[in-house]
């Protein structure tokens, strides 16, 4: 065996098994898992489980809860994402701009909400959002805005879990809009200029098509981790009111280990899955060079 | 580059100072001679019954009691996740109608030699499964009804209504006379106040076997009805109970006349409502079905204390269940954390006799009842109370409301049916 | 508009979006150091009026939070230093060595990407169980010792690595793991440094594994506990407020002394594309 492959093996050993033992594995498994209605009763005894085939999925697909949770999601990631993407994009273009000073300063000030722990940080949120001591009605009060109960209105309650999520994240986005705007090749502009561009002109025309790839690619990254969410209900609602903070994940958390349907719950996870990696192919043929 | 090449090292540095104290730690543990025995205690137990640990420690130096609190919010997943984990500690307080779900795991550990005749017959009944002893009641918990009693006195019924029939006619007369703005509160996504009514009304729920709904039948479909037209007639306002900002300021100004609820609200009506609205609410029993009965039947609530199968410490647990059972202990008990004592000889206490608010609770939980013992009762519960607030927002009728809580509670007890029939 | 006028606009805007950004965590200091129920009074105070340790003691005191910072220290450190490692390790052989299917491997690992990490986490407890590892530090060390975004940042490195360095080092005798030991690793530093401070951040914060693995109070991360404390005291404000402030301000203080090679290492990432 050559040197390098003999190395190679050694040197990608513990990533390998590691990866294997805790990832991959688990997630064949938890295919296979799918398709049985592994439960409670199994955990006492493991004879207690029958291989169901696709009943599972039939059963979630036929279920309200699952659609109840999913359009959950999805609001939550499509709202959520090109609101962040705004956001930030309106934060990179000022904190970039030429005439700033500080610009370290105002991107870490920015920044900061992202490395939070988001457990942390939904707490404090949650009590910002108290119908009767929180910070924000009694803003919103002394303004003589109607202080609504952000939590426990349904209607409201995800918009609310929405705004913290594009404070958490906005920052994160800006930063990868800045290094996108930075590579703008400054000629760009002056030759706009020079055919008189005004500066909304320079930014429909120069910026917009040059940022165009970074947004398709931001906007999908943002709303794929936004399906993902789960603390953020656990936390400040648990998955009320009326259901309307249920995310899919959270589902899968209280059907695996609250109710121990982990048949149920596995398949709850793969259908997760499959949307996270349609978003995912869909990111990709947005980006092919045409 | 140094600065990173210097973070490393101290990264080392941090890491190994960490282990040291980390061990140190663990060393001075282990010089505890003591038998260190786990608790695990859910809600405010877990922190306000420290005092009674304390004592229990004072009587026996040789044990060593070691408390985790979990918030209920988070018990039922943290202790199954303990007992798949094979993570359990020695002994737990539990809610009791969780008992028939961790006996389904072989969870629990047989009790014996405990005597039941000083208990409430319908509270030992929750820890009995197949006939075998899985805890020991440690307090109690059922639903009465509380009620402004200036209201119900001035409409007729000055001890709150006792029948079915007084307590429509009571609602009708508030509301025709605009007593309150509500004859009752009965929050959409609370499913005890619609299965207090079905246990009144003699509803079994599900069959006797535990494998199929029984919510179509007319026991139960008498209290649907009956919950459902209290919404209907304008009775009762269709919220949930986080929409109720401040419930205590709410029946003190008459937004409502009459509210079912636990033990704990005594405390909190005492504490929240003003001065002069405290000669104005009363707690009754549950009101009976007919004139036949003393007063109605509810549910059998509270927390048990169990001990894992595979405690290390079982002897150990099984003086502190002892203890803890003591009457002076479980008075003890009450008056550090309102909880009501499991047992009757506990109730002769001053600390009780004397509140007359408590007079119903003690009246009622002669007359409570178990829920159905199958693991799949909390999620057929939520079905409840889904379809309660389903017919109560007139978004289904009642009978199809019915049809689909039964053919929901068959689904859920599916594999009940198939693993009794191997 | 002149230069000046814009100018103002531009930092007036600039810092009001800072204020609304810097609020949240500038009230939960605040009312970390508020007495119990200050934070609900009326006219709300936005400073406490008497600032006091009393919940910080209570925290550390009565419901035992140094545990849980100890526990979050120690997971994050041992995943830090073996995810860096091993990452360090997979991602070289990636990018520098040469050996048959490497690519479909790495074909492999890119599909992977999309999993999200909860479709194994069912199946991945019941392994923990039979492993005994449930509710042990290990069990939530050992699925993060090696993730493959470490894998990812540093094989994007070490591909800008001169392929001539190592047939020199090849060429003058040395082994290959000696190559990557005392070659390849000096060079890497920065890179090495901004995986640490990824992997520190991202366990220290992490949530929903240490949930469900860590059964016991013991054994809690501060995420977790914060989590329990909340179901219980969620009266209590100014409580909740200080255990905030325990968990975020180590995160924090790691980011402002190291953001030169956080930030640096996510505009890398994102010029990859």
């Amino acid at each position: 065996m050559k040197a390098e492959t003999r190395a190679a093996i050694l040197l990608l050993a513990p990533s390998a098994i590691i990866l294997g033992v805790t990832f991959f594995a688990p997630v064949v498994a938890g295919f296979a898992l799918s398709l049985t209605d592994f439960d409670l009763y199994s955990i006492g005894d493991v004879h207690n489980t029958r291989l169901v085939g696709l009943h599972n999925y039939r059963e979630l697909l036929g279920s309200r809860i699952f659609w109840t949770a999913l359009v959950n999601t999805l609001y939550f990631a499509l709202a959520g994402g090109p609101l962040t993407v705004i956001v930030s994009l309106a934060a990179a273009l000022l904190v970039n701009a030429r005439l700033t000073k500080y610009k370290a300063l105002f991107r870490t000030v920015y920044f900061a909400p992202v490395v939070t722990t988001l457990v942390a940080v939904s707490i404090v949120f949650k009590y910002i959002y108290h119908p009767r001591f929180g910070v924000l009605n009694r803003a919103l009060g002394a303004l003589h805005l109607p202080t609504p109960d952000w939590l426990g209105n349904p209607h409201l309650a995800m918009f609310a879990i929405i705004v913290l999520a594009v404070w958490k994240g906005f920052g994160y986005t800006m930063i990868i809009f800045i290094t996108g705007l930075q590579n703008i090749p400054e000629e760009l502009y002056e030759a706009a200029r020079i055919d008189g561009a005004g500066k909304w002109q320079q930014f429909r025309h120069v910026t917009v098509p040059m940022l165009g790839p970074t947004f398709l690619f931001v906007g999908i990254v943002v709303a794929i981790e936004k399906m993902q969410i789960f603390a953020e209900p656990y936390v400040m609602t648990g998955g009320g009111p009326l259901n309307k903070t249920l995310s899919v994940v959270m589902l899968m958390y209280q059907q695996g280990f609250k109710f121990w349907g982990m048949g149920y719950a596995a398949s709850v996870a793969f259908i997760l899955f499959l949307l996270i990696g349609a978003a995912t192919v869909l990111q990709m043929k947005l980006q092919e060079p045409r | 580059m140094q600065n990173a090449e210097c973070k490393m090292q101290n990264w080392v540095r941090w890491l190994s100072a960490f282990c040291i104290l980390h061990s140190a730690f663990a060393c001075a543990a282990h010089r505890d001679h003591r038998q260190p025995l786990t608790f695990w205690a859910v809600g405010a137990e877990g922190e306000r019954a420290a005092p009674i640990i304390a004592e229990f420690e004072r009587r026996n130096p040789d044990i060593h009691v070691i408390v985790q609190q979990i918030p209920w919010t988070a018990a039922h997943e943290k202790l199954l996740t303990a007992v798949v984990g094979e993570a359990t500690p020695d002994m737990a307080q539990m809610g009791n109608t969780w008992i028939p779900e961790f006996v389904a795991v072989n969870a629990l550990a047989e009790l014996r030699g405990v005597d039941a005749r000083d208990h409430f017959g319908g509270v030992w009944a929750t820890n009995v499964v197949d006939g075998k002893l899985y805890g020991v009641p440690w307090y109690v918990d059922t639903r009465v009804l509380f009620y402004r009693s200036d209201m119900l006195a001035a409409v007729g019924y000055p001890k709150g209504p006792r029948t079915w029939d007084e307590w429509r006619e009571a609602m009708q007369r508030i509301e025709r006379e605009r007593r309150a703005r509500y004859a009752i509160l009965l929050p959409t996504n609370e499913f005890e106040p619609l299965l207090m009514l079905a246990l009144s009304s003699h509803a079994t729920l599900l069959t006797p076997d535990g494998t199929r709904g029984a919510f179509r039948r007319p026991e139960f479909a008498r209290a649907f009805t009956f919950y459902v037209d209290a919404f209907r007639e304008g009775f009762a306002p269709s919220v949930s109970n986080q929409l109720i900002a401040n419930l205590y300021q709410q029946f003190a100004q008459g937004d409502f006349a009459m509210y079912i609820t636990g033990p704990w609200n005594v405390g909190e009506f005492k504490r929240k409502m003003p001065p002069e609205m405290q000669d104005k609410w009363a707690t009754a029993p549950m009101p009976a079905l007919t004139a036949a009965e003393p007063f109605g039947i509810s549910m059998a609530g509270g927390s048990s204390l169990v001990i894992f199968r595979g405690a290390r410490h079982r002897a150990a647990a099984e003086k502190l269940i002892a203890f803890l059972e003591e009457p002076a202990q479980q008075v003890r008990l009450y008056e550090l954390t309102g909880d009501l004592p499991a047992r009757r000889s506990a109730w002769s206490a001053p600390a009780l006799t004397g509140d007359p608010h408590f007079a119903a609770f003690r009246e009622q939980l002669e007359r409570v009842v178990p829920m159905p013992k199958v693991p799949e009762w909390e999620q057929i519960a939520t079905a409840v109370a889904d379809r309660g607030e389903a017919a109560a927002r007139n978004a289904v009728t009642s009978p199809a409301a019915l049809a689909q809580l039964d053919a929901r509670a068959d689904e859920l007890l599916e594999k009940r049916r198939w693993m009794l029939t191997r | 508009m002149s230069r000046r006028l814009e100018s103002a606009v531009l930092h007036g805007v600039l810092i009001a979006g800072g204020v609304v950004t810097l609020f949240p965590l500038f009230w939960m200091l605040s009312a970390s150091f508020m007495s119990t129920g200050e934070a609900a009074t009326f006219p709300p105070h936005l400073v406490p009026h008497a600032a006091t340790l009393d919940q910080y003691r209570q925290l550390f005191l009565r419901l035992n939070l140094g545990r849980a910072f100890f526990s979050s220290a120690f997971i994050a450190t041992i995943v830090t230093i073996s995810s860096v490692l091993f990452g360090s390790m997979a991602g070289y052989a990636f990018a520098k060595l040469r050996f048959g299917g490497r690519d479909r491997l790495f074909g492999l690992l890119l599909t992977a990407v999309v999993i999200p990490p909860q479709v194994a986490m069912l199946p991945l407890f019941l392994l923990m169980k039979k492993l005994h590892l449930v509710n042990s530090y290990w069990g939530a060390i050992v699925p993060s010792m090696a993730t493959m975004f470490g894998i990812f940042l540093i094989r994007q490195f070490m591909l800008s690595v001169p392929q001539d360095l190592l047939e020199a080092a090849r060429l003058d005798g040395a082994g290959e793991l000696r190559i990557y030991w005392s070659v390849v690793m000096p060079l890497a530093r920065p890179i090495l440094a901004t995986l640490a401070t990824f992997m520190f951040m991202s366990t220290w914060n992490d949530f929903m594994w240490p949930l469900i693995i860590l059964s016991d109070q013991a054994h809690y991360t501060l995420p977790v506990a914060l989590a329990n404390l909340s179901g219980e005291h969620v009266q209590d404000t100014e409580l909740m407020m200080a255990g905030a402030v325990v968990t975020v301000l180590p995160v924090l203080a790691v980011f402002i002394a190291l953001q030169r090679y956080y930030i640096a290492g996510l505009m890398a990432g994102s010029v990859k594309g």
